[in-house]
């Protein structure tokens, strides 16, 4: 019986050969490293964004996705990485990036029209190599058309950052990139923040009417899978199941002409 | 002091093979005249064996099927002596220009850079091959005698000081390239070799032959003296090719490229040099349908140009030639030639190489070639215009940037030192948050009660507007054509249903947040300029 299970395992390892390098012998999950968001709360709640593998970031509209994004991008520009973002819907805005801290001459900056250039330029530039993070920006597309991207395009995307210094984060409206993804953030917006003026001027409200200003916004990151830090406490769990842990983080608004007093006349 | 004379038998044969590798084993036989007379000028050993002469006319040439016929071209000839050029100045410094197949090297005190002088001749020959041209190389203290030997044996041939007179003795008298009025005199004395030239009485033959029978007989001896004509090497590299039948498809375009990147490359290789840009130059063919080109419908057809040009810059310099002919392809996929093809001319720039030395700590950073490989593929994909490193302009225009060439730093200590502090210690307390762009911006209907937005009809769903901050107003460039005059607004949206025109929308809610929207006091209506997220 063990000669013949000898002889059938060598005749697996032949019939591999060159395809796959060991088919027996148990390839051991590496530690996986991981870099700072660039958020505090985000970093406490998922230890950070695993290199060599895929993250989701999903939410719906003004969830908070494309600021954690430019935190992200902003964490690993200031380290001197080189940069990379797909945008799928061409809704990258320099400025705001600028702003946040985002060293813009290390980011390559893909404009596209539709999915398929969006999934194309992805493919060019994890085969191409050497990008520290690469951000594939699918936030404003509709979920209809997401939801028929082939689920062999995510295990492409994630075989090939796989053992590569690389952090591909993916932001969607919704999840699809299913057990692809080694890290799932569900995002989600708390009520804005406004400041007034009604207070100061409340005596005479009709010759001061009060002034509001955005401050900002609270966003509620929910953790829905790491496979980095295992969350299981007793054995009936799976030890990568989602958990339900989430952690709330505040955003401001910079306005770069805030000192602007509301003098003029509206629009008529 | 040693010379090495390094010739190029069949020169314009040699030179047309060179462009076209597949005929290096083949006869080849070179024609040449006005037509219709064309004549056989020039044949390989392989031809002459199988019957071609010198001199026949084309059409007899045609009839031995196993010959490859080709026209003679000057321009062709041309590259391979630059190319013979660059193969000396790769040697030795010192070099005489002597003819367009024949080069002359000072190779004294070489031996410290090549160890011995047999490694110098056998780098000479080997430096060559790469280049695609078969030479000869003749090693003497005299320049002359090199020159002859070069000319009259094949292989390296090594005279030794005082054996000059014995070594060309066993030469042709043809190799000392007479005019053909002595020459035929010589072959009615019976001198047919150096041996017997040289064994004439110098005073008789200056009676009958004159100064040019006295420099012979020089030559002959070996005792010819001059010095060396110093050459300087070109710094221009140039292939051409002129093609006998116009090319107006990619893959054929990128085989005869593809020739002569390599001759390019090993140019710049043999002079320790690298490309640091690749000028494309095609002359077109005249197409009566092409000839016009119509810009636009109300502007009157235009002439179009008979050549096409183009400029591939590169990041760093590099001989890849194989990189250059991916990139040169991804170029003319994006912007192809309005005609078919007639003549190339390939020239690149040369820049010191690339010296690099990578670091254990450095952070990840794309390899440079390989990066501009992969720019080429996006830009092909996307277009040109939408792949880059984005850069702010200094003006208050909303949302104005320009993309720039992506070449990232991969030295920390050259990020602005801002960002770099900013994040060493830990997390940032607050982020900032970001707003995502509508490109182009969408025209929507606002309903204002008291000069405040109160209701928004955006892409097919009506909301209720809870909160807004405005208006900021903002203008500028009015001495353009393009001013603007804006008033902003940052509103919070509660959507509370949805049209019958936004079906593709599943739940309104999901849309939910805070928009910038603005009313254009040109344009008299109302956009969104993006959300928050």
């Amino acid at each position: 019986m063990a000669v013949n299970l000898a002889t059938l395992r060598s005749n697996v390892e032949l019939a591999l050969a060159g395809r796959v390098a060991a088919p027996f012998s148990y390839r051991d999950r590496h530690a996986v490293e991981t870099v700072s968001t660039g958020i505090a709360e985000i970093d406490s709640l998922a230890v950070g964004l695993p290199r060599g593998a895929l993250t989701e970031i999903f939410g719906p509209a003004c969830s908070g996705r494309t600021t954690l994004l430019l935190s992200a991008l902003a964490a690993r520009t200031a380290h001197a990485e080189a940069c990379a973002l797909i945008d799928g819907c061409d809704a990258f805005d320099p400025h705001s990036a600028e702003a946040a801290g985002v060293e813009l001459k290390q980011l390559l900056w893909v404009r596209c029209r539709n999915i398929e250039q969006t999934l194309r330029a992805t493919d060019l530039l994890l085969q191409g190599g050497g990008f520290g993070f690469i951000a594939l920006d699918l936030g404003d597309m509709r979920a209809d058309v997401l939801r028929h991207v082939p689920l062999e395009s995510w295990f492409r995307f994630r075989r090939a950052v796989e053992d590569t210094p690389t952090v591909l984060m993916v932001l969607e409206p919704e999840s699809n990139a299913k057990t692809c993804a080694s890290l799932v953030l569900r995002m989600e917006a708390e009520p804005a923040r406004w400041s007034t003026t009604l207070e100061a001027h409340a005596t005479d409200f009709f010759r001061y009417p009060p002034s509001w200003l955005l401050e900002g916004f609270g966003i509620r990151a929910e953790l829905l899978r790491s496979r980095m830090q295992p969350i299981a406490t007793n054995s009936f769990q799976k030890p990568f199941a989602s958990a339900g842990r989430s952690e709330l983080f505040e955003t401001n608004v910079l306005r770069s002409y805030l000192s602007v007093v509301r003098m003029e006349p509206a629009p008529k | 002091m040693a010379f090495a004379s390094i010739h190029v038998p069949n020169f314009p044969v040699q030179a047309v093979v060179r462009a076209e590798p597949s005929l290096c084993n083949k006869a080849v036989a070179l024609v040449d005249g006005a037509p219709p007379i064309w004549n056989v000028i020039a044949a390989n050993e392989v031809a002459l064996l199988a019957g071609i002469e010198l001199g026949m006319a084309k059409s007899q040439a045609v009839q031995f099927h196993a010959v490859e016929i080709r026209n003679r071209s000057r321009v062709q000839e041309k590259s391979a002596h630059a190319a013979l050029l660059d193969l000396g100045a790769s040697v030795s410094p010192r070099m005489e220009d002597t003819a367009p197949d024949t080069i002359i090297l000072d190779i004294s005190g070489l031996t410290f850079l090549f160890g011995s002088d047999e490694n110098i001749y056998r780098q000479l020959m080997q430096r060559a091959s790469s280049m695609g041209l078969l030479v000869h190389v003749a090693v003497s203290s005299n320049l002359e005698v090199a020159l002859q030997a070069a000319r009259g044996f094949s292989g390296i041939t090594v005279i030794p000081p005082g054996e000059e007179a014995k070594c060309l003795g066993k030469l042709s008298v043809r190799a000392l390239l007479p005019s053909a009025e002595i020459l035929e005199t010589l072959e009615r004395w019976g001198v047919r070799d150096c041996a017997a030239l040289a064994a004439l009485p110098v005073l008789q033959l200056s009676e009958r032959l004159g100064q040019e029978g006295v420099r012979l007989h020089e030559l002959a001896r070996g005792a010819c003296l001059r010095s060396l004509v110093l050459a300087k090497p070109g710094v221009r590299f140039e292939e051409e090719m002129a093609l006998d039948f116009a090319v107006a498809e990619l893959e054929p375009l990128a085989f005869l490229l593809g020739r002569l990147l390599d001759q390019l490359c090993a140019r710049l290789e043999a002079r320790a040099l690298a490309a640091c840009a690749i000028r494309t130059h095609f002359d077109l063919e005249d197409s009566f349908e092409k000839d016009f080109q119509v810009l636009s419908e109300n502007s009157p057809p235009k002439l179009a140009p008979k050549t096409y040009e183009k400029v591939l810059s590169l990041p760093v310099p590099t001989r890849n030639s194989k990189m250059l002919l991916k990139l040169l392809r991804l170029q003319l996929q994006a912007d192809p030639p309005h005609a078919a093809i007639v003549k190339i001319i390939l020239s690149a720039e040369p820049a010191r190489p690339r010296a690099a030395q990578g670091g254990l700590f450095l952070p990840s950073c794309p390899d440079p070639e390989k990066l501009e490989l992969t720019i080429g593929r996006l830009a092909n994909l996307v277009g040109h215009a939408n792949v880059g490193s984005p850069e702010l302009i200094d003006t208050h225009r909303p949302g104005d940037f320009r993309m720039a060439r992506f070449a990232p730093a991969s030295d920390e200590s050259t990020i602005p030192q801002k960002n770099a502090t900013a994040f060493t210690h830990g997390s940032r307390e607050t982020p900032l948050t970001a707003f995502r762009v509508f490109r182009p911006e969408i025209q929507v209907n606002v309903e204002p009660q008291q000069n405040d937005p109160t209701r928004i009809y955006f892409r097919g769903m009506r909301g209720n507007i809870i909160a807004a901050s405005g208006p900021w107003r903002t203008s500028g460039d009015w001495w353009r054509e393009d001013t603007w005059q804006q008033d902003e607004w940052d509103v919070e949206v509660r959507f509370d249903s949805v049209s019958g025109q936004s079906q593709k929308i599943s739940s309104p809610r999901t849309q939910n947040g805070i928009y910038r929207i603005y009313y254009d006091s040109l344009r008299a209506a109302w956009f969104a300029r993006g959300r928050y997220d």
